[in-house]
């Protein structure tokens, strides 16, 4: 007895596909909104900005304290409200970004501040600038720390992406749940679907490892 | 040591004022620094002798007074502050190699991207330098794969490359194992019979006594003594630099007293 019909698989699988390409856009998408937004707020921080700090502050512990799925709801529902036009996609990606930005801004923010005040005062007392220090000596460094944050926040994003079904957005979550509504395949559906958040995620946490070993072998540290 | 005659001033440090909130670390201290000097800085722990150097190097703003360097102003926020900075060489006492770049790499950043130096000439001359402290071979090593005293050595170097009017050692032997002292001390001192402007804090008595011209005891805020290391370390004139000398000889004979278990 066969437990998966694979008829019924070959017949999905198309959809599936479509959904999964529409997870990956708004995914991506919403990620590089993230990494701006993250990296805004960090440098912010690491420079104590007056004000803009504060916004930040603000900004990181709404985002971070609140579930996506609400946030979603404020963007979809609320916007219009107040007389903006939105739509499912732009909501999609501005609420993962929105998210995002938060752990994207403490990822970058960590390893910013795990780089000792020596190393700008030793590139400062050399003669670089203020730029010059940041861009040659505390950025190298402070991306290879944050790379496993980073890489952590990107599958969680992307994970996050399931909940776009709640604003009617086609993604891999949406598709599945439509088809076992209609047709009641549901063991074949719940396969397909965890193949395909496998097939994204998979390669990304391989590729994170890989990083990261190669990161620990050149071994930072004085 | 003969005695030089003193060329021009270099540095010029006038009744500076240096506080972190309420606690005043420098109070109206003024010091000349001629060209051609060596000058040692020692005082008890938390004196300001580090504060001093960062101050120069304008790593900290200072409350009152000024510092001038060739006659030119030395401020956080100066216009011109990177010039400034790169006459002035400074070592801390440990961990300001950058750990992400190789010896060499550490070495011509500032040439290459401050004096916009070519490639080759400022590699060329890193080796030399290398050469000189023994650590040649090292160039292509990380930071990581460098005992204490070589990464000392090479954080010297890379200040020389930068072709500093004057330099600034803040401890720099502090941080190190007994046995590697010597060879970062012998390089500074080579380095002061070039003719170099320097600026050193150290505990190394011996070594303060060996190298300086004149030395400078700290303590209060402000310069008690500023003698030559024969008056100093034989005859100081306070009360406090006597009292503060005794520790040290204290501590020698503790230290080379024979272990007891
Ligand atoms: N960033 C800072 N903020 C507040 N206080 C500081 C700061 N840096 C130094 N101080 C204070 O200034 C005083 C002088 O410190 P400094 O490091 O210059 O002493 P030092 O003479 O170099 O001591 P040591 O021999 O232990 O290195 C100390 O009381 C210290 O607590
Ligand atoms: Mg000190």
């Amino acid at each position: 007895m066969a437990v998966l019909d694979w008829e019924v698989i070959q017949q999905y699988l198309p959809l599936y596909q479509e959904a999964a390409w529409l997870t990956v856009r708004l995914g991506v998408a919403g990620i590089i909104f993230a990494i701006l937004i993250g990296l805004i707020c960090a440098i912010v921080q690491y420079f104590k900005v007056p004000a803009l700090r504060q916004i930040a502050a603000v900004y990181i512990e709404i985002s971070r304290n609140t579930p996506l799925l609400v946030q979603l709801f404020f963007i979809f529902y609320g916007l219009p409200k107040i007389g903006i036009p939105t739509n499912a996609t732009v909501c999609g990606i501005a609420g993962l970004a929105f998210l995002g930005g938060s752990y994207m801004a403490e990822a970058f923010r960590s390893g910013l501040e795990a780089i000792p005040a020596i190393q700008t005062e030793s590139a400062l007392s050399l003669g670089l600038s203020r730029a010059q220090t940041m861009r040659y000596v505390i950025l190298p460094q402070a991306a290879s720390i944050s790379v496993p944050p980073f890489i952590a926040n990107v599958i969680f994003l992307l994970k996050e992406t399931s909940v776009f079904s709640a604003i009617s957005l086609m993604d891999l979550m949406f598709t599945a749940k439509d088809l076992i509504g209609l047709y009641y395949k549901t063991t074949e559906c719940l396969f397909l679907l965890v193949v395909f958040y496998l097939l994204i995620l998979l390669p990304i946490s391989i590729l994170g490892s890989l990083l990261e070993r190669r990161l620990r072998h050149a071994g930072f540290g004085a | 040591m003969a005695v030089k005659i003193l060329a021009e001033t270099l540095l010029s440090i006038r009744h500076i004022a240096k506080r972190f909130g309420d606690n005043t670390v420098l109070d109206d201290l003024s010091l000349d620094v001629h060209k051609g000097e060596v000058i040692v800085v020692v005082g008890p722990s938390g004196c300001g002798k580090s504060t001093l150097l960062r101050c120069i190097n304008a790593l900290e703003p200072i409350q009152a007074g000024e510092i001038l360097l060739d006659g030119e102003p030395i401020k956080p926020d100066g216009k011109n502050i990177t010039e400034l900075r790169q006459k002035v060489g400074m070592v801390f006492q440990s961990y300001d190699l950058f750990p992400h770049l190789s010896v060499l790499d550490n070495i011509v950043l500032a040439p290459r991207k401050v004096q916009k130096r070519a490639k080759a000439e400022a590699e060329a001359e890193a080796l030399t330098l290398l050469e000189r402290v023994g650590l040649k071979d090292k160039a292509a090593s990380y930071p990581r794969e460098l005992s204490g005293g070589q990464k000392q050595r090479v954080a010297i170097v890379r200040a020389l490359c930068m072709h500093p009017e004057m330099l600034l050692f803040d401890e720099v032997t502090a941080a190190l194992d007994p046995e590697m002292v010597r060879e970062v001390l012998d390089v500074i001192l080579k380095l002061a019979t070039q003719g170099r402007t320097m600026l050193i804090v150290t505990h190394e008595m011996q070594f303060a006594r060996a190298i300086a011209d004149r030395v400078i005891f700290l303590d209060g805020g402000n310069i008690l003594e500023n003698t030559p290391p024969e008056i100093f370390f034989t005859n100081p004139q306070t009360e406090r630099a006597r009292q503060f000398l005794n520790m040290f000889e204290f501590a020698a004979v503790k230290h080379h007293a024979p272990a007891e278990d």
